[in-house]
């Protein structure tokens, strides 16, 4: 009886893990198939991935893309965990009960969806564009500028702020490093596995943002991966195999920093419930 | 979710310094969080309001005029906008719980300490996670083609006899949305529940057992009652991303055929960016999303009993 019962719980999860598997393993043999063959439903390995990757680099603008995308996620990390990351040690190491009403007024931010921002926002930038053409619509920075701060983030530093040992801040202050020193040559060191998991799940929604990217930046040599991607999937007569290897190259980094970094990854998913 | 419901062992110590040094500490702490205010107020506080005034004009690009409520009346007449509030009520009463309770089962499948394999099978499932979702919306567009790799394998299989038109069909066009978000976000709720599940105290079950509980009882007893927090967390969750569902069917559909998966949020883009630009409408359009959202999280915040859930 417990063989069976076994046997029956292994067969669900096998089922649910070749499922999820799937579509992997498609995408990476369609990029040695030619095109015919990937609408063939081929699911063997070709010979056609140098052909696949050579008319990519001729046909596609991967390149530039690629360096797009990686500008913006790079230059958003590093900003958002630098805003954030003081401001959750701001409100959680000077609290005050004013500061816990500010911070829970920007926690509703939370709750806004992105569409309804989206039309001020563009005409925000519209504005901005006449000002300063450097910023303004159809820049790499308006790109970044709206989700360089979010509440998620602060609330994560917050939480993980809490169980920053105190006694360190006072011996810091005693050593006679000024307040912004403490935060910088104590906080941030202690704290690196907190900025890690806060990395990754910024790089990670930068480098997939979809909606904001298409709405704002508009000329091609702005575009970035996912802009590009959806791009080659909407056109009339697409190759597949140029479009599986393109997929596959853009999901390399989010997959690279998945399975280096899998306990950070995880832990800063799990920052949202702690 | 929200801090103030965690426990804050922290303790005050009360510091005699002079009032001169808790003035100049008291700064020093907004100075730390301005940034982020400024910023958050600058991007969402500031565009929430404009997005607010803007619902109550109308007009062609950049000339707009105040018509008052005209907008929000139109929302009950636009056929558009009911068949996009009905596609995303759709997705949400079905997606989301056929999502959480696959979640549920697999985190308690795998729960199970003699499984072998078990980081392997958790890792798969997980999987979909690391994917943009523009990338697999594309991917699952080509395998959901009509000549695509499903069908051919549904035919092989004698499941069907001829292919299921998967993206021209109204219906069939849903189900393929709906089965996409799930691939997807799967394993990424799966991984609460997991977390959840650890931290389960095994002697419960122990006890449970031993007077006489089978494995049903079990569940609903004892697992489903201690993961009430992580459900009422992961269908927050799920229903605000199901409410601005925008980058799978813009890339699987483009919300056709005609708007038989068309959402709300890829409506707003449509009235602003593809239409001619009715700024003032599509705000008001958005607000009625924010009104959801409001709605759906009291809704289940209620329904998963009192505040300390």
């Amino acid at each position: 009886m417990h063989k069976i019962k076994r046997m029956f719980i292994y067969m669900i999860l096998s089922i649910f893990a070749i499922i999820s598997i799937f579509p992997f393993i498609w995408m990476i043999v369609s990029t040695t198939n030619k095109s015919v063959d990937v609408t063939k439903g081929r699911l063997l390995p070709g010979t056609h991935l140098v052909e696949n990757l050579q008319n990519l680099f001729s046909t596609v603008d991967l390149v530039p893309a690629l360096i797009n995308s990686a500008i913006i996620s790079i230059a958003t990390t590093i900003l958002s965990l630098i805003i954030a990351s003081l401001a959750g040690y701001g409100f959680e190491i000077y609290r005050s009960k004013t500061k816990d009403v500010v911070f829970n007024i920007l926690l509703l931010s939370m709750m806004i969806p992105f569409a309804a921002l989206m039309i001020p926002l563009f005409r925000m930038f519209g504005t901005i564009s006449q000002i300063a053409p450097g910023i303004g619509i159809d820049t790499l920075i308006s790109a970044m500028l709206p989700s360089v701060t979010t509440a998620f983030l602060i609330f994560f530093f917050r939480q993980n702020t809490k169980m920053f040992p105190r006694a360190l801040l006072e011996a810091g202050r005693i050593d006679g490093l000024t307040e912004l020193g403490v935060f910088f040559r104590i906080y941030v060191p202690t704290m690196k596995t907190t900025y890690a998991a806060a990395a990754i799940i910024t790089f990670m929604a930068s480098w997939n943002n979809y909606l904001w990217p298409l709405v704002v930046l508009q000329s091609p040599e702005n575009h970035t991966i996912p802009l590009l991607i959806s791009n080659l999937g909407s056109s009339n007569s697409p190759d597949f195999g140029i479009i599986m290897t393109t997929i596959v190259i853009a999901t390399l980094p989010t997959a690279l920093i998945f399975f280096l970094l899998q306990r950070h990854f995880v832990a800063g998913m799990m920052g949202s419930v702690k | 979710m929200i801090p103030a419901t965690t426990k804050q062992n922290i303790q005050v110590k009360p510091r005699k310094y002079h009032n001169k040094f808790r003035f100049k500490n008291g700064l020093i702490g907004w100075a730390f969080i301005s940034i982020a205010t400024v910023m958050i107020c600058i991007f969402y506080f500031y565009p929430m309001v404009q997005a607010l005034i803007l619902s109550f004009k109308s007009g062609a690009g950049t000339n707009l005029q105040f018509v008052g409520l005209d907008n929000y009346l139109r929302l009950f007449t636009d056929p558009t906008f009911i068949a996009a509030l009905k596609n995303t009520v759709i997705y949400l009463i079905i997606q989301v719980p056929i999502m959480i309770i696959l979640a549920m089962l697999i985190s308690v499948l795998l729960n199970n300490k003699k499984l072998k394999l078990k980081g392997f099978f958790r890792t798969a499932i997980f999987l979909p996670c690391i994917t943009s979702l523009v990338a697999y919306s594309v991917v699952f567009k080509y395998l959901f083609a009509t000549d695509g790799i499903i069908n051919k394998m549904l035919i092989n299989v004698s499941l069907i006899s001829e292919p299921i038109q998967w993206l021209t069909d109204p219906f069939w066009a849903k189900v393929t949305i709906i089965i996409a978000i799930t691939w997807r976000w799967t394993g990424y709720n799966m991984i609460f529940y997991l977390s959840a599940l650890q931290n389960v105290d095994h002697s419960i079950y122990e006890a449970a057992k031993i007077d006489g509980a089978n494995a049903f009882q079990q569940f609903f007893k004892i697992t489903i009652p201690m993961l009430k927090p992580i459900i009422l967390f992961t269908s927050i969750t799920s229903t605000i991303g199901t409410l601005q569902l925008f980058d799978e069917v813009m890339n699987i559909t483009k919300g056709g055929p005609g708007t038989a998966t068309l959402t709300i949020s890829q409506y707003i883009y449509n009235l602003s960016f593809k239409y001619t630009p009715d700024f003032g409408y599509a705000a008001t359009v958005s607000y009625a999303v924010v009104i959801m959202i409001v709605f759906f999280s009291i809704l289940q915040f209620k329904a998963a009993g009192d505040k300390n859930a």
